[in-house]
């Protein structure tokens, strides 16, 4: 199955904290409401402000969000080229050579609660590369990408895994 | 205050439980009304020539954290307010076009009580097309053990998901 050695600069990667940044822009509650609205979620609990009082101290973010709040603008001033959220995902398709890429799996765990007005921040650790494997899609490599949050407080928000699969499309 | 909305109490489920299946007629809207919500600005998720002759897929295609959001909304739906998602795990085996159907199932699998006292459910949700799995989900939700519980209030070593 495996076909190509893995890149000595890609090896070195893996367990390496990369690209530490910081959300552009407060949480809020604009999104809040978009996101419910996009799945019809009538949760009260992101609704109605006496119940986010009585349950949560004030309100909260639904958990499943908590990458939103790092998907960069589509273009900032003085910005040379789009930003890329998972940045590292991008870097492995261009280094691999690999021009298309989807996620096949993801897990999120979740901690202290996002609320609106927090800044969170994050970095971004590459934790395995496959050797070369043929799916349906194409030949390419399965990656895995850790990525964890922490709001202004230091505390732990959530940790998610991405699991990528980069490859170039099989000849039809 | 007390919260009128339903509140699911752990002791409450058992394994083998079924949730309600939820069923929503997919359209373009819905594609990219969820991509935008999540500020996932990329072509395959609002362009269908760039998803056609890039991504090799027949339409735009639901994008993961919409989804995400979708399988959040069914399991709260489910448990109330007072339900708290501790950890999800999505697995994507097919995408999710305008024009489809796509029905949400969920079954519950696991039911426990950590060693803090938290009840957690384990619920197996599957997203379906036409009878196709698209996207599985396996969730960990804390459920209330009693009236005067929250699983929101965990917090530190009293919250392990």
């Amino acid at each position: 199955m495996t076909t190509t050695a893995l890149p000595d600069d890609v090896a070195a990667l893996i367990g390496v904290p990369q690209y530490e940044e910081t959300g552009e822009f407060p949480v809020e509650r604009g999104y809040i409401w978009t996101t419910c609205s996009s799945v019809e979620n009538g949760n009260p609990l992101y609704w109605d402000d006496e119940v986010a009082d009585a349950l949560t101290d004030g309100p909260v973010a639904p958990p499943t969000m908590v990458s939103v709040w790092f998907r960069p603008h589509h273009w900032a001033p003085g910005r040379q080229k789009p930003a890329l959220p998972l940045q590292v995902h991008f870097d492995l398709k261009e280094r691999l050579g690999l021009p298309e890429a989807v996620m096949t799996e993801n897990t999120i765990v979740f901690h202290e609660p996002v609320r609106p007005g927090d800044v969170l921040r994050t970095h971004q650790v590459l934790r395995s590369v496959s050797g070369e494997k043929t799916t349906k899609l194409g030949t390419g490599r399965f990656w895995v990408i850790d990525v964890e949050y922490r709001n202004q407080r230091d505390d732990l928000v959530a940790v998610e895994s991405y699991t990528g699969f980069g490859y170039r499309r099989s000849a039809s | 205050m007390t919260v009128t909305a339903p509140r699911l109490l752990h002791g409450a489920v058992v394994v083998g439980d079924l949730l309600p299946v939820l069923r929503y007629d997919v359209t373009a809207t819905t594609v990219v009304l969820g991509a935008l919500a999540s500020r996932d600005w990329r072509p395959m998720h609002h362009d269908k020539d760039f998803a056609v002759n890039r991504n090799g897929t027949r339409d735009i295609f639901l994008n993961t954290p919409n989804q995400a959001a979708w399988f959040e909304r069914y399991l709260t739906d489910w448990s109330g307010p007072h339900g708290r998602l501790g950890r999800v795990t999505f697995r994507m085996q097919g995408s999710v076009f305008p024009g489809d159907t796509m029905e949400l199932h969920g079954v519950v699998d696991e039911v426990a009580v950590d060693d803090t006292g938290c009840g957690w459910a384990g619920v197996d949700v599957t997203l379906q097309v036409a009878g196709d799995v698209k996207t599985t989900c396996r969730a960990r939700l804390a459920l209330p053990v009693d009236d005067d519980d929250n699983p929101w209030r965990r917090r530190g070593d009293r919250w392990k998901p």
